[in-house]
C-alpha cells in the first residue's frame, strides 16, 4: 500500500522542527503576505531557513499564497513568488487564478497545490485545475468520504485531505468584529486578532463556541469542533489519498506535535498491520480526546454527513 | 473526459454599449415579462437544475422558450444561472442541459464552476459564458485568466471598489458586470459553510439558510484553566451587556441609485439587480427606477439630478436600509444591520392590469391582494404613476362587487388615465 504524506502546519521554526521530529513528512506554513489562516507568519529569511532545514531532513515545505487577491496585491506578487522559488520551497498553495498565472511565468518548476479556499467540490473541476498546472488539490472540507474516495479514483493529480484540526467556516473581507464593537460604542480594547481568543455562540446552540478573528484578509469564523479522523484512516489510506493534513491553527505547539506523533503512529500501524490498527484506533482517539482544549469536542466534520439543498 | 477547454476563435461582436445593460432577476415567467415590460435589457432566470436558488419556482424548458420569445421580441436577452459549485453527482446530464439551453435560444449562462464552463463550451459553443460572482473575482489578472479561458463576461466580486473596477477595465478588454441593487452575502460569496454546518443545507448548491443573519453572542476566552482554579465560572467574558444588540453579520442591502453617474462612468457593460426570490412588485419597481435614472443620466449627463421620487418609489416595494457596499471602500458598522427590523414595504401589490378598453376607460385587473371601492390606490407603469380612488368594481359577468376578495379574480373598474396590460396597481400597506 502507498504511504501517504503526513502534512502539518507550523507557526514558527521551532514548531516546524518539532512536527518534523514527530514524524511529519511535510510542513505547511504562511509567509508575511498572502497567506490565509496559517498559524504563524514566516519572514522570507525564516522561509529560507525552514526550506534548508526541511530539505536536510528529507521533508517538504509548502508555502500558502492562497488569499483572494485584489489589484494592489498583484504588484509584489511576481517578486514574492520568485523569492519563494529561490528559497527552494517545494510547493506553492494557491486559490486565486492570478497566483497560478504568475507562478507559471515566474517559477514554472515549483509545484502548485490548490487550496480549499478555491471551493472545488467535483472531479471534473479538480482535473480542470490539473490541466492548468496544479499538481495537488486540497479538497473542500464539505465533501463526504464517499465523494473523497470517488474523487481520488478519478483525479489526475494528488489529493490532500485534512484529517485533524480546526476548519474555516466563513470568510468575509469585512471587519465584522470591529464593526460590532464600534456599533456598541467601544472605542478601546480593539484587539480582534487570533491571539485575543474571541468566539461567538449561536442562540440555540449554547454548547458550541465558534472562534472568530480578524486579520488583514478580513474576518474568519472557525469550527467549534476539531475534525479528528485518527480512527477512520483505513478508508482514506485504502483509497490512496496522497496527503493527510493536520491543521494546528489556534493550538499550542505541544498540542500540534503530539497530534502529529499520534497520526504518525496510526498511519505506520495501519500500513504494517491493519488488524492492530483497528484494535488500537479507539485508544488513539481517546488519547487525542484527552488533549482537547476545554469545550472543543472532536468531530468527523462533513466526512459522514449528507448535505441537502 | 478531456480536461482541456477548447476556446473557439470567436470574437465578441457586440459593440460596447453606451448605456450599460440593466439586468433584472426573474424568478418565474410572470416576473420575466414584468421585468422586460418595466425596462430591463436582460433578465436572468434559473432552470430546474444547477442554479443557486433551490427554493425559487424556477423555469421549465417550455417556460424558458416562452420567456425567450417574449424577451427577444422586445429586444431583451435571457441569461440562465447555472452557478452552483457542483459535486460529482451533479455532473451527469450537464452537457445535455447546456445543449437544450442553446437550442431554446438562451443568450448566456452564468457559471461559477470550471467543470460547468468546460461542459458548456463543449456542448453549446454558441452559448456565451458569464463568470458568476461566486468565484469572487476581484483582480485584473484573474479577470484576464478567465477571459483567456473563453468566458465572455465577468461578474465581479462584490468586494471591489470603483477604483479597482476602473483598473480592471484598463487592464483587460472583456465585458464586466456589477451588482448595483439588492441583498448580498456578507462573506466572500461562496466562502461560507455556516448553512451547511448548522442545517446540512449546502449554500453553494442553492440551500443557503442565511445563518449569517442569525443572532450570536460575542465572548472573549478567559485566562487559562490553571490560572482559574479558584475562580471557576469566569472563563468566558461576554463582550456585550444585557441590553445590547446581539452580534450579527447582516449586511444592509446594496443600492446605488444615489450614485448613478459614478457607476455609469465606469464603463462596465452590465448593471445587475439581485433578487430572483423577490416579488413581481419589487422587480417592477426597482427596474422602473433604475431604467429612468440610467436613461436620464445617459441622455443628459451634465444636467442629471437624482430625483427624490426614485428613492420614494424604491421604498414602496420594500427594502432593507441601503448601503453602497464596497464601491467607496470597505464597509463599516453603519453598513450592517444590528437591530432594526427589516423595513416593510410601504405599499402592497393589489392588482395586475390584464386589459384596458380605451373607449370606456375601463381596465380589467387581476386581483393580487384585497381591495374595494372607496380605497385609494396607485397605478404605475414603466413611465407613469397616478393615484385614484376606486369607484365601482364589477366581476367578469358585470355583477357589482363590494370587494375584490379572491386571488387572481378578474375585476373591472374605471381608471382615471389610460393603462396598459402588465401595469400594476398597488395600495398603501396598513
Amino acid at each position: 500500500m502507498k504511504k501517504p504524506e503526513l502534512l502539518a502546519t507550523a507557526a514558527d521554526f521551532d514548531e516546524l522542527k518539532g512536527v518534523i521530529e514527530a514524524g511529519a513528512d511535510a510542513v505547511h506554513i504562511g509567509g508575511e503576505k498572502y497567506a490565509l489562516r496559517t498559524p504563524g507568519r514566516f519572514s522570507m529569511e525564516e522561509i529560507r531557513t525552514a526550506a534548508a532545514y526541511t530539505r536536510e531532513k528529507g521533508a517538504k515545505l509548502y508555502v500558502a499564497v492562497n488569499s483572494l487577491m485584489h489589484n494592489e496585491d498583484l504588484d509584489g506578487l511576481p517578486a514574492y513568488l520568485s523569492e519563494l522559488g529561490e528559497a527552494g520551497v517545494d510547493a506553492i498553495v494557491f486559490s486565486d487564478p492570478a497566483v497560478l498565472m504568475t507562478a507559471r511565468a515566474e517559477i514554472p518548476e515549483i509545484p502548485l497545490h490548490f487550496s480549499t479556499e478555491i471551493t472545488t467540490t467535483n472531479v471534473a473541476t479538480i482535473n480542470y485545475w490539473a490541466s492548468r498546472g496544479a499538481s495537488r488539490a486540497d479538497l473542500a472540507r464539505e465533501l463526504n468520504m464517499e465523494e473523497i474516495i470517488e474523487t481520488k479514483e478519478q483525479a489526475n493529480l494528488e489529493i490532500q485531505v485534512q484529517v485533524h484540526g480546526i476548519m474555516c467556516m466563513f470568510h468575509s473581507k469585512r471587519d465584522l468584529v470591529t464593526n460590532y464593537l464600534t456599533h456598541r460604542g467601544e472605542d478601546r480594547d480593539r484587539d480582534t486578532s487570533l491571539e485575543r481568543r474571541l468566539f461567538i455562540r449561536e442562540e440555540k446552540r449554547e454548547d458550541y463556541k465558534y472562534p472568530i478573528y480578524e486579520d488583514d484578509h478580513g474576518t474568519h469564523i472557525m469550527s467549534a469542533e476539531d475534525v479528528c479522523m485518527i480512527d477512520h484512516l483505513s478508508e482514506l489510506l485504502d483509497a490512496g489519498i496522497d496527503s493527510l493534513k493536520v491543521d494546528g491553527l489556534m493550538k499550542s505547539a505541544d498540542y500540534q506535535i503530539n497530534v502529529v506523533k499520534a497520526y504518525r503512529e496510526a498511519i505506520d500501524l495501519y500500513l504494517e498491520n491493519p488488524v492492530d490498527y483497528e484494535q488500537q484506533a479507539s485508544e488513539l482517539r481517546q488519547q487525542l480526546e484527552a488533549m482537547q482544549p476545554d469545550g472543543r469536542p472532536l468531530t468527523t466534520g462533513f466526512f459522514f454527513k449528507e448535505q441537502i439543498f | 473526459m478531456s480536461s482541456t477547454i477548447t476556446v473557439p476563435d470567436k470574437k465578441i461582436v457586440r459593440p460596447r454599449l453606451e448605456k450599460p445593460e440593466l439586468l433584472a432577476p426573474a424568478g418565474n415567467l410572470e416576473k420575466l415579462k414584468c421585468a422586460v415590460h418595466y425596462g430591463a435589457d436582460a433578465v436572468y432566470i434559473g432552470g430546474q437544475q444547477y442554479g443557486l436558488r433551490a427554493n425559487a419556482d424556477n423555469f421549465s424548458f417550455e417556460e424558458m422558450e416562452e420567456g425567450v420569445r417574449f424577451a427577444h421580441e422586445r429586444g431583451a436577452k435571457v441569461f440562465v444561472a447555472t452557478n452552483i459549485i457542483a459535486h460529482n453527482e451533479d455532473l451527469p446530464g450537464v452537457h445535455d442541459y447546456y445543449r437544450t439551453l442553446q437550442d431554446i435560444g438562451i443568450d448566456a449562462v452564468i457559471v461559477a464552476d470550471p467543470a460547468l464552463i468546460q461542459a458548456c463550451r463543449e456542448a453549446a459553443p454558441d452559448l456565451e459564458v458569464h463568470l458568476s460572482t461566486q468565484t469572487s473575482t476581484a483582480n485584473w489578472q484573474a479577470v484576464k485568466f478567465w477571459k483567456e479561458e473563453g468566458v465572455s463576461r465577468i461578474v465581479l466580486a462584490r468586494e471591489v471598489s470603483l477604483e479597482e473596477i476602473r483598473q480592471i477595465k484598463e487592464h483587460v478588454d472583456v465585458e464586466l458586470e456589477v451588482f448595483i441593487h439588492g441583498a448580498m452575502c456578507i462573506s466572500y460569496s461562496g466562502r461560507c459553510v455556516l448553512s451547511n454546518h448548522f442545517t446540512a443545507r449546502d449554500s453553494n448548491r442553492g440551500g443557503c439558510c442565511q445563518s449569517c443573519r442569525w443572532k450570536y453572542d460575542l465572548f472573549e476566552e478567559g485566562p487559562d484553566e490553571d490560572a482559574l482554579q479558584a475562580n471557576v465560572g469566569k472563563r468566558e467574558i461576554p463582550l456585550f451587556n444585557e441590553q445590547d444588540d446581539p452580534f450579527t453579520m447582516s449586511s444592509k442591502d446594496l443600492s446605488m441609485i444615489r450614485h448613478i453617474p459614478d457607476i455609469v462612468d465606469l464603463g462596465v457593460e452590465s448593471f445587475k439587480i439581485e433578487g430572483r426570490m423577490k416579488s413581481i412588485h419589487y422587480v417592477a419597481t426597482v427596474v422602473k427606477v433604475y431604467r429612468q435614472a440610467i436613461d436620464a443620466y445617459c441622455e443628459d449627463p451634465d444636467n442629471y439630478e437624482l430625483k427624490p421620487e426614485w428613492i420614494e418609489e424604491l421604498k414602496k416595494s420594500g427594502h432593507r436600509s441601503a448601503t453602497s457596499g464596497f464601491f467607496y471602500g470597505k464597509p463599516g458598522h453603519e453598513d450592517q444591520l444590528f437591530h432594526e427590523a427589516e423595513e416593510h414595504a410601504q405599499y402592497e401589490f393589489a392588482g395586475l392590469v390584464v386589459d384596458y378598453d380605451e373607449q370606456t376607460g375601463i381596465a380589467t385587473v387581476q386581483q393580487r391582494n384585497h381591495f374595494k371601492p372607496g380605497q385609494e390606490v396607485e397605478f404605475f407603469g414603466p413611465d407613469y404613476t397616478f393615484v385614484q380612488t376606486i369607484d365601482t368594481i364589477w366581476d367578469e359577468d358585470g355583477n357589482e362587487l363590494d370587494a375584490a376578495r379572491h386571488p387572481l379574480q378578474l375585476v373591472r373598474m374605471k381608471v382615471d388615465r389610460p393603462v396598459r396590460p402588465r401595469d400594476m396597481m398597488r395600495k398603501e400597506s396598513v
